[in-house]
């Protein structure tokens, strides 16, 4: 119960007010089709460069918290999920919207998220300390495998290619070793003076989810946002509380889905949303009336997405493996203020990790209460053009990667990052493992080389990496991930093939 | 005579540069000295470059599933904005000025792609006072509340 004395540090007024800012800020953002919350809290964290360490992370988990939770607004009022993660919700809000239910459907998706998004939460608390305990035992091969595991979990199951994910995580890895090295201080792959301190991870994060969604909105050329906004009446809040009330199966199915599918790293929102409304409608009553604007398809798929964000932070605090793209960046965030996650985080900077917990459950909160009152004004943003989105976008992320280390070589960084990740990800590779890779680089090399040492006065690099029951229970589980995916992918090819042979 | 489709090619030369930028990691790699300093580049570029040919393989044989490559018509809406962008970003940041040169590639950025007539008067308006508007955002984030020193500006 360690984390109610930290409590009270929520409500410090620079504290409480980062909480709104980002809270608010976070629905809006998440409102508008075209920025992902990787990307919106990509973007806020050079501004928490400038903060203390646990106002910093309270503005992203709050950015992070909301704009998944914002998403839901565009995916009911225009029919325009504002992340992958609010898909299923727009299969019966936006018939419920279209039914003249537009401010029923917001106010049970903005329910529905808080329950779930408290119960992850609450199962992040109580989850966190118990792994970091256990972490405690994880010497420099345990922490090597899992570094690696972190980079092919998220390579091989983020990916549409297996191949192409693990490549992408491989060209992470090689990023992270641009510079000089940590212990011999030799320079390694500077081919241009910017790259003397290395890559930058802010401007590296910015590059890599900001640039290519740039350049696919200037791709689209000139694309009025034709969606049109259902204007939504006045509905009793209470009528909704009951309506929540009276659909418990619904609640829970997509609480349970969200919670457990946050702890896998690399699965998501999106696919916490789909199964969820998938297994709700399956164990339901009255499937008959999914898709033609049933209150239970909104509630299960928005209290699973809002379900997943906690648990996807238990496996980014306790072992620095990163559950979603967005705990990567989160990762990124906790890392430039030289906060390592594991024990270190719990033992020696336990205000900031509780204080930033803790912030998120308060958030979850909050982000009910103005949900409800912001969402007409996020829809009205959700129909901003994307010339100015793009170009609002671009000057963000040229002004944000400068502002870290008053850098020009950042900002060339940042851009060739990001133009060079906009054209692999036209090639079915994937920004998430390469980041993995970028962050999970130097702690993998790290123990690398201290647990090359620790081998070569004792039995050898292959008994000390390959044998023990822990590193053989990670390289097991890197297989598996890697072989499950590969299965998934030629069962997906395979299915697809049957379908174009009928068709 | 065998067709080629656009995307094979594309997807040809795409992972035969990432096989490229592989092979010469790896080779770095295993002739940059202190050897200690490449042990771990050593490890990874192995990898990098086993599956960086065997993508390079499968886009030769055309056995390429995932990623469409970039059509004709995209490119063609991509590269003016993405010309304005990399002029802004490697030449006039800091030749004019972060805040003149932001300014400039915003209007820019906007009147090209915006979709409201390019004809009227009003639309044009419209543009100068939302690109008024981003610099004044700007302005106020990074210089007087984040204090961010930027390089000198042309015009002040």
């Amino acid at each position: 119960m360690e984390f109610l004395y930290y409590f009270g540090d929520v409500f410090t007024p620079v504290s409480f007010g980062l909480l709104l800012l980002g809270t608010i800020g976070g629905l809006i953002l998440g409102a508008t089709p075209g920025l992902s919350p990787t990307m919106a809290v990509a973007l806020l964290i050079p501004f928490t460069f400038h903060l203390a360490p646990v106002q910093g992370l309270i503005l992203l988990g709050a950015a992070y918290t909301s704009t998944v939770a914002g998403g839901a607004v565009s995916a009911i009022l225009l029919k325009i999920p504002g992340a992958p993660a609010n898909i299923a919700t727009t299969l019966d809000g936006h018939t419920m919207a279209k039914q003249g239910k537009g401010a029923q459907a917001l106010q049970l998706s903005f329910l529905a998220s808080a329950v779930g998004g408290v119960i992850g939460v609450l199962l992040l608390i109580f989850l966190t300390p118990v792994l970091a305990q256990w972490a405690l035992a994880f010497g420099p091969s345990h922490l090597f495998w899992l570094a690696i595991l972190g980079v092919t979990v998220i390579g091989s199951l983020d990916s549409a290619s297996v191949v192409k994910g693990l490549l992408s995580g491989c060209i992470g890895l090689w990023l992270a070793t641009i510079g000089f090295d940590d212990i011999m201080g030799a320079q390694r792959f500077i081919f241009h003076p910017a790259l003397g301190g290395g890559i930058n991870i802010i401007a590296a994060l910015i590059g890599l989810f900001a640039i290519p969604q740039v350049l696919t909105m200037f791709a689209k050329g000139r694309n009025a946002t034709n969606a049109e906004v259902i204007e939504v009446e006045k509905h009793s809040i209470m009528d909704a509380v009951r309506e929540i009330l009276r659909r418990p199966k619904a609640l829970s199915i997509g609480t349970i889905t969200g919670s457990v599918i946050g702890l896998i790293p690399g699965v998501g929102g999106q696919i916490a949303g789909l199964v969820a409304y998938d297994q709700t409608k399956k164990f339901s009553s009255e499937r008959e009336k999914f898709g033609k604007g049933h209150s239970e398809g909104v509630i299960a798929a928005e209290s699973a997405n809002n379900a997943m964000v906690g648990p996807s932070l238990v496996p980014l605090l306790t072992l620095s493996i990163p559950g979603s793209p967005t705990a990567a960046v989160l990762l990124g965030g906790l890392l430039i203020h030289g906060i390592f996650p594991g024990t270190d985080l719990f033992d020696n900077h336990p205000d900031v990790a509780w204080t930033f917990i803790n912030s998120m459950l308060i958030g979850q909160i909050l982000m009910c209460i103005f949900g409800l009152y912001v969402a007409g004004l996020a829809a009205r943003v959700a129909q901003v053009p994307q010339s100015v989105m793009a170009a609002v976008v671009l000057g963000l992320a040229v002004f944000g990667s400068y502002s870290v280390q008053s850098s020009m070589g950042d900002v060339y960084v940042m851009a060739t990052l990001g133009v060079m990740m906009y054209f692999l990800e036209r090639f079915g590779f994937s920004a998430a493992p390469l980041v993995l890779g970028l962050i999970l680089g130097p702690i993998a090399e790290a123990n690398f080389i201290q647990g090359s040492m620790i081998a070569g006065a004792t039995d050898g690099m292959a008994s000390y990496f390959l044998t023990g029951a822990l590193n053989i229970v990670l390289i097991a589980i890197v297989i598996a991930s890697i072989a499950y995916s590969v299965w998934m992918e030629l069962r997906s090819r395979r299915y697809t093939s049957k379908e174009e042979i009928m068709a | 005579m065998n067709y080629v489709s656009l995307p094979r090619v594309q997807h040809i030369v795409a992972s035969g540069f990432i096989a490229a930028v592989g092979m010469w990691v790896a080779w770095v790699s295993y002739t940059q000295q202190p050897a200690e300093a490449f042990l771990f580049p050593r490890l990874i570029s192995t990898v990098f470059v086993v599956l960086a040919v065997w993508t390079f393989v499968k886009a030769i044989l055309g056995w390429t599933k995932v990623g469409h490559g970039v059509s004709r018509r995209d490119f063609v809406w991509l590269l003016p904005g993405l010309i304005v962008a990399l002029i802004y970003i490697f030449w006039a940041a800091k030749a004019l000025g972060f805040y003149t040169a932001g300014t400039i590639a915003f209007f820019l950025l906007l009147s090209f792609y915006d979709p409201a007539p390019h004809g009227e008067a009003k639309t044009w308006i419209k543009r100068v006072i939302i690109t008024a508007g981003f610099l004044a955002v700007m302005y106020g984030l990074f210089a007087m509340l984040l204090k961010v020193y930027t390089p000198r500006e042309i015009f002040f």
